[in-house]
This record gives C-alpha cells, structure tokens and sequence, in this order.
C-alpha cells in the first residue's frame, strides 16, 4: 500500500523518478536566475508554457531602477512567451497557486522553499532552485527521489485562542528543523476532516521548516468543496493503510497558542511565558498567514481599537485584498492604524519595505526568524494571528483571548 | 572527482539567509554575492574561502531556496562543504551549480587539509579516512559536467 507520494509519483520510497510536472512556478528573486540560467543552457524555446507560472511577489513593487530593470527583463521574457504571468500586486505565488490552479494528484514544483504549501491540495508539491527550473523550462521535466513519508495524526478539534499556525509551529518544533530531511509529511487522521483549507496551506507552509520536502493532505470533501467554488470538479483521495517511516500523534484540543523565539522555528514558548515582552513592530501577512480567514481574525480582534505599535499588514493576494474590501475587514484594519502593503512577501524576507533597525523586535505571522532576516540586528518572534493582534493591541507580546 | 582543501569549521542549522542575506540578492553580479558570502554568521569568512572545504554540522543549507547561495560559496573558491546532512534544496542548487558536496559527519579542527574522492566515496581529514554517503548517478554526472547548464548543452 502506498504514501500519498508514492501514488502521485508512481514509484517507490527512495527511487529516482522522472517526471513531467503539471505547474512549475517562479517568482521575481528567483525567476532572474532561472532565466539567466535556461539561456546558458541555449535552450531556444520553452517547452510548454501552459504549465509555466512566473508570479511577482517577493519586492512588489520594485524598490530601485536594479530590481526594475531585473523584473522588467523577467516581465518581458513571461509575455513574449505566453508563459501564465502575475504582475505586482497579483499576491504571493503560493496562495495564486493556490486559489483554484493546483488541483489533488498533481506534480508540482515552484522555486522557492515555500512551494510545499499547494501540498494542502493532494497535490505532491515541493521546492527547487533556479538552475533545476531552467532545466524543467526547457523540458517539461524534473528528477525526484520519492521520499519516505512521515504520518503526522491528528484527533479533536483546535480549541480556545489556538490556531493551526500554532499546531504548525508545534509540530515543527516536536521534528526539529531537519526532523523531516528528505521526507514528507502527511497529515491524516479525524482530526483533518474540520480543518479548512487556508488551515491545511498554513499546516503544508510551515513543513519545509522541519526540511521536509512536501507536507500533503488527501483531498477530502473539503478540498472538493473548496475546488468547486473555483469551478473545478474533482474527487476525493481515499488514504490506504502505508507504511510511515516516523509517526507522530496531536490531540488539538491540547494545542496552545505558542511563538518561536529567534532565530530558530523549532524554539517554542507558551505565549504566555513571553507575555510583556516589549515590541516594534508587528506584521501580519506572508503565504503562511496572509488569507482572507487571516486577515478576518486579525480584523475581529482589533476592530474599534487602535494598535499601539506601527503594525503593518499584507495581504496574501488580490483576491484576499478583495474579498476583505468587500466585507469591511479591510475597513476595521485600516481604522485600528494598522498600514497596508501591497499584497505579496512584504517585509518577510528583509529585501525591502517593513525592515527592522537595529535592535528592533518584530512580532511576525511569518515562517521564519533567522538572524538579520528582517533587518540587520532586528529579532523576529513568530506567531498566530490572534497573538499578533492582542500584542499589536498592547504594543508587547499578549496572550489572545478566545473570539 | 578528488579534491582537497584546508578546513573551515561552521556549526549545524547553517541557513541560506547566513550564507548571503536577502539584501544582497537582487542583482546579477555574483561578485557581490562572493563578497558577502556567510557575513551574517561570521564577516572575517569570506576572506578565508578561496580553497576552503567548509565542515559543517547537519542540516546545511536549510531555509530559502536562494540559488545564490549555493554560487557565492562556490566563486568564493570553496573546493566542497563536507556535512553530516544537507537541506534538500541546498544539495540539489550545489550540484546543480557544481559545488561539491559530501554527506559525512567529520570532526572539524580550523585549517587542517581535508581531501576526498567522490567516486570511490572517502573523505580524509586529519590523518582519518571516512567512508561519504554516495551520490545518486544522476547527481554525479550532472556534478561531473560542472553543472546542470553545462549538462544541458551536452545532453539537450
């Protein structure tokens, strides 16, 4: 009986396969270096632009005439080749990738280390780098080692002020952050069934953390209802009984709002222990928690306040932007003195808008907190929604009520 | 492939954003990235890279997916990183760009020669040889070519 990966991938745990893959994907940082790297290779035509994405979103819009003329290139290169292209402002390439594109079955590989995040879908979902993209440009294919999987069974029901982003940072601090090396991670058990979507590409998002190559979900009637709604018509992925290589086991009732402290994911505190802790900044957005269900939480929890610390934040993508418009979650940000970005990576990766000054702190809904990542000698503390917003509220680290 | 160099000691968890931060990616000048490789861990590094072997501990190269990385070690004339476990991402960028790699846990002594022999699988430091986990096939003749771009040319 076969892993979810085995079965989309068509082999084995540990055999080397080649694949054609249904989308691959690159944003503006990465899509530079794939060009550079698909001319070097003197390849004269694309194989099949039709599963090609480029997707700005990592410095939206560009912050000097360097990063332009880089993405004018890239921009030009998307259009005169027909490949799909989402200018800035579109949203971050996992959550487009995620709005109705990647559908249960597929192969699907993106360059950048978030890319596991579509795995939510069914979908065998992971990250390459550039030169590896080149090489698929030019051939509609890629190598995989089919990886051994790790089952990870959830029971009950998220409870109180608990988020799936602190099952996440849970889990990833229970497998270390290369607890997962060359594997993936399945989640399965009852306790899947009432997760919705964006809960499972905040599950999937954060596996890479544990340097897991996908972390995956069956399609369930969830995914089937979520799909339809971006009017697509596909069926449900029964799980067989398969052989794990590592089990592990959460009852969400028992999972508590927790942070990661810097610099490392797998460091985790009750928010509690933290409580006071003073802050600079806090950011709410990024492919780990930048949806619209995100920013509906954020907007609750701050509604008819006001922030008491400069509290930027960003939508995952148009669409999120939209919809959050249209319902005046976008309006009870706004008026809590909450800043906008356009929607994309925001200040996550530290490249432009929303860095940190020395010795600043940052309270984060993002996936990682390395040193200098956000700023040279700025600290980054990760955390759900609902922490970002009772800390945003007090301007130091908050334990959040239960809405 | 044999190769040899002096060692350069980095601890385990070594992320991409240590190796060259975001700051400095967007560009396509990779001397920038060479001046500035591993700055966030450790600013006297990059001057000491040219015939380096860096013997790290596990899980290097975890994080971003940032192929510049796997570049600025490399045209910092890093003969190979020796480390008990790679991210996978790293391991396929480094291969891909034709920085060498070895999967082995070694005990790293600061400047003592390090030399290795990919195909017949040893690494040697410190008078102590060390049997390496090998690479795939595939990865040894992409690494072989010096690289997936030149692989292409040849095979495409």
């Amino acid at each position: 009986m076969e892993t979810l990966s085995e079965r989309i991938l068509g082999a084995s745990a540990g055999e080397y396969v080649d694949r054609a893959v249904d989308h691959a994907y690159v944003h503006d940082g990465t899509g530079v270096l794939t060009l550079e790297a698909w001319k070097s290779m003197g390849a004269k035509r694309i194989q099949d632009a039709a599963h090609l994405h480029v997707l700005f979103d990592h410095i939206v819009p560009a912050n000097n005439s360097t990063t332009a003329t880089l993405q004018h290139e890239l921009r030009e290169f998307a259009r005169s080749s027909f490949l799909h292209f989402s200018d800035i402002g579109g949203g971050i390439c996992h959550q487009i990738m995620s709005e109705g594109v990647v559908l249960p079955g597929e192969v699907v590989v993106g360059a950048d280390s978030h890319s596991c995040t579509p795995g939510a879908f069914g979908a065998f979902a992971t990250g390459v780098g550039a030169t590896d993209m080149a090489a698929i440009w030019m051939t509609g294919e890629t190598w995989f080692r089919v990886p051994e999987s790790i089952g990870i069974h959830l029971s009950g029901a998220l409870t109180g002020a608990a988020e799936a982003k602190d099952l996440a940072l849970t889990y990833v601090s229970r497998l270390g952050m290369d607890g997962a090396t060359y594997r993936a991670l399945e989640f399965i058990g009852e306790g899947t069934a009432a997760l919705p979507m964006d809960d499972r590409l905040t599950l999937c998002n954060l596996a890479v953390e544990t340097g897991a190559k996908a972390g995956m979900f069956y399609a369930d009637d969830v995914t089937v209802q979520y799909l339809k709604t971006a009017g697509h018509a596909v069926k449900p992925q029964e799980p067989e009984p398969c052989r794990y290589i590592q089990e592990l086991d959460f009852d969400l009732p028992d999972i508590v709002p927790v942070i990661a402290v810097p610099p490392r994911v797998d460091t985790i505190k009750p928010v509690h222990d933290l409580a006071g802790l003073p802050l600079d900044q806090v950011f709410v957005g990024t492919c780990t928690n930048g949806r619209y269900a995100d920013l509906a939480r954020f907007a609750r929890i701050v509604k008819g306040k006001k922030v008491a610390i400069r509290t930027i934040v960003v939508p995952a993508s148009l669409a999120v932007l939209q919809e959050a418009i249209r319902t005046g979650v976008l309006t009870d940000i706004v008026e809590a003195g909450c800043t906008l970005g356009t929607p994309g990576c925001g200040p996550c990766l530290g490249a432009h808008m929303g860095v940190l000054g020395e010795g600043e702190v940052c309270l984060s809904t993002a996936n990682r907190n390395f040193k200098n990542r956000m700023g040279v000698g700025g600290e980054i503390y990760l955390s759900s929604v609902a922490t970002a917003a009772a800390s945003a509220l007090e301007g130091e680290i908050s334990v959040p009520g239960v809405s | 492939m044999q190769g040899k160099g002096r060692a350069v000691c980095v601890g385990a968890d070594i992320d991409t954003d240590l190796v060259i931060a975001g700051r400095y990616l967007r560009t396509k000048d990779h001397s920038i990235w060479v001046a500035h490789v591993f700055e966030d861990l450790d600013p006297s590094l990059a001057s000491r890279m040219n015939g380096a072997v860096i013997v790290a501990g596990k899980n290097f190269g975890c994080g971003s997916s940032r192929e510049q990385a796997a570049i600025a070690i490399r045209e910092a004339g890093v003969v190979a990183v020796v480390a008990p476990s790679f991210a996978r991402i790293f391991f396929r960028n480094a291969i891909n760009v034709g920085l060498p790699l070895i999967e082995c846990d070694l005990t790293c002594r600061e400047g003592t020669g390090v030399s290795f022999d990919l195909a017949e699988g040893w690494v040697e430091a410190g008078g102590k040889k060390s049997v390496t986990r090998p690479l795939s096939p595939k990865m040894q003749e992409i690494l072989a070519a010096g690289g997936l771009v030149n692989y292409w040319r040849t095979h495409g």
